[in-house]
């Protein structure tokens, strides 16, 4: 059995930009494999919701370029996990496209799994039938209509998908959604490497140098042993140091130490983080908990509906020290039009307004609401079943904004500062994340679908 | 003096869609002990800043990392109508001002 397995990350996203010398230059460690990230929640349930990647393609196309380049250099395989950002079929067939044209590019073959996350609904309402599907807390409520109702569900894999795709001798791995660490702790589990300091690792490396202090540009990598894992930086002035590796270990996590996967839980609890130098750091005493049952963390999306705002500001301190009552009552006005005009109820569709300078930020939690703001921002939101209802919403909302006075000024003024011109900008379908839950398949590989293909030949 | 102060970084983060987590890091172990000793920080201090119940408020005290760390529910799902916080990452200000003895 090997005493180590070495590594690269390549980025913490795909898309980002990828630091090409710092890549080309870790190949010096002889990696086992590299692997990057091409996804997250974190840009919004949009991407899932509409099939559309939160990356420009141009971006994507150079990193994914580069990383495979670098990896078919040195033939060891390459992996993408979450592509496209949400893990859907239409994100991973974007990808696929853009591996096709560089393998056309380079003149090089490249024998591809493509691993696919997208959950039919007859499977999820099977399994919703049956009891097999568990909220998370918090969790939306569920029920066969949520899953009905859904634009896209994925579910997110774990290591078990990836190492059958490598067992079979895949040069590239595009995975749809996949657990970020699964990416990083797939091989090395494969290899005999122990689970806790695999997952950890891989919890470490999938946001690639954002463990390290100094700057950002540059490559992450790790080295697993039976005993330790060492976390090494390649890169300008990149270093690790244990509390830069231990803080990151908390990021993005509600619990610190706690990390639920599907095959169980990464448990930091007892976790040590010592530096070896000025830039790497061991670490050692990392658990993983096995799971009585395996489980598929699910993702939803939803169709709100359509959504058109208008931006504006207002200076006047008249109208601003009453601004609660003045918006108050500018609703209300618009509300009477749209139902008067365009016959749908005030219930039938939402008007938000966003009031930068006061609350728009922090919401009902806003410390400052007593302050005085000297000028204050307005987004007016509305949101409806079409896109025609909620732009005319919009432009019925302006004559109400522009000419709602106060009583301080004897007649007509101008109240509301308009930004652009047409005063309503267009935001499409928009759309909301309406599953916490996880599934509980009755084997670790029937939610994901394999198809190996040979590109550029 | 003022947590703000005190802490070399203090951050909210979205933990996936549906949860809020709140980070406090400190430059070395003197400023991280003399927070954690003076109580100042606990669920019920979040809750009342952040006007919710406390049974919700997750907190943690991470003595490796020299961290504090407290998770709650998303008030709005992240992109919900009405979140005007996609990332969640500028709900932290109320902790900033928090004096510590």
């Amino acid at each position: 059995m090997d005493s180590e397995i070495r590594y690269v990350a390549a980025t913490g996203a795909l898309g980002v930009g990828v630091h090409v010398e710092s890549l080309e230059k870790s190949l010096e460690i002889e990696p086992a494999f590299i692997a990057a990230d091409a996804g997250t929640t974190d840009a919004g349930p949009s991407s899932l919701g509409t099939g559309v990647p939160a990356f420009a393609r141009e971006a994507v196309k150079r990193d994914l370029s580069a990383l495979l380049s670098v990896t078919r250099k040195a033939k060891i395989p390459a992996l993408i996990g979450s592509a496209g950002t949400a893990g859907g079929d239409p994100h991973v067939d974007w990808v696929l496209d853009i591996a096709r044209e560089i393998v056309r590019e380079q003149s090089i073959t490249l024998r591809t799994a493509v691993i696919r996350s997208e959950q039919s609904k007859d499977y999820l309402l099977r399994l919703y039938r049956e009891g097999r599907i568990r909220a998370l807390d918090p969790a939306p409520p569920l029920s066969e209509h949520t899953i009905d109702r859904s634009a896209r569900i994925v579910g997110m894999m774990g290591v078990e998908p990836l190492q059958d795709a490598l067992e079979a001798g895949a040069e590239f791995v595009l995975a749809g959604r996949c657990s970020d660490p699964a990416l990083f702790a797939a091989l090395p589990i494969l290899r005999g490497f122990p689970a806790g300091l695999s997952w950890h690792a891989g919890k470490v490396t999938e946001c690639g140098t954002m463990a390290c202090e100094g700057t950002r540009g540059g490559v992450l990598t790790a080295t697993i042993r039976h005993h330790e894992a060492v976390l090494r930086p390649i890169g300008p002035g990149l270093r690790c140091t244990p509390q830069s590796i231990a803080a990151h270990s908390l990021y993005e996590n509600a619990h610190p130490y706690l990390h639920k996967e599907c095959a169980g839980t990464l448990d930091l609890t007892h976790s040590r983080y010592e530096a070896i130098d000025t830039s790497s750091v061991r670490i050692t005493q990392s658990e993983f908990i096995p799971a009585a049952d395996y489980t598929v963390k699910l993702e939803g999306a939803e169709l709100i509906g359509y959504q058109s705002i208008m931006i504006g500001g207002i200076r006047d301190p008249y109208i601003i020290r009453r601004l609660d009552l003045w918006l108050g009552d500018v609703r209300s006005y618009i509300c009477k039009l749209v139902e008067r005009l365009l016959g749908i109820a005030e219930n039938d569709w939402k008007l938000v307004f966003h009031v930068y300078g006061r609350n728009a930020v922090m919401g009902n939690i806003e410390p400052e609401m007593a302050a005085t703001p000297h000028e204050v921002g307005i987004v007016v939101e509305a949101t409806a079943a079409t896109q025609e209802l909620a732009s005319k919403a919009v432009q019925l909302a302006r004559q109400p904004f522009l000419h709602h006075g106060v009583p301080e000024w004897m007649g007509g003024i101008t109240s509301f500062a308009c930004l652009h011109n047409p005063a309503h900008i267009d935001r499409g379908p928009v759309y909301r994340f309406n599953l916490n839950h996880v599934a509980v398949p009755y084997s670790k590989t029937e939610m994901f679908r394999t198809e190996m293909i040979e590109l550029g030949k | 003096m003022k947590l703000a102060e005190l802490s070399s970084l203090i951050r909210s983060k979205n933990a996936g869609p549906f949860v809020l987590t709140f980070d406090i890091m400190f430059p070395d172990d003197e400023s991280y002990q003399r927070v954690k000793r003076a109580g100042v920080l606990s669920p019920k201090k979040f809750a009342e800043l952040f006007h919710c119940s406390e049974n919700i408020v997750q907190f943690f005290e991470c003595d490796n990392a020299r961290a504090f760390k407290f998770s709650i529910p998303r008030p709005t799902s992240q992109g919900d109508l009405g979140d005007g916080d996609l990332h969640g990452g500028q709900q932290y200000v109320s902790l900033m001002d928090i004096e510590v003895p």
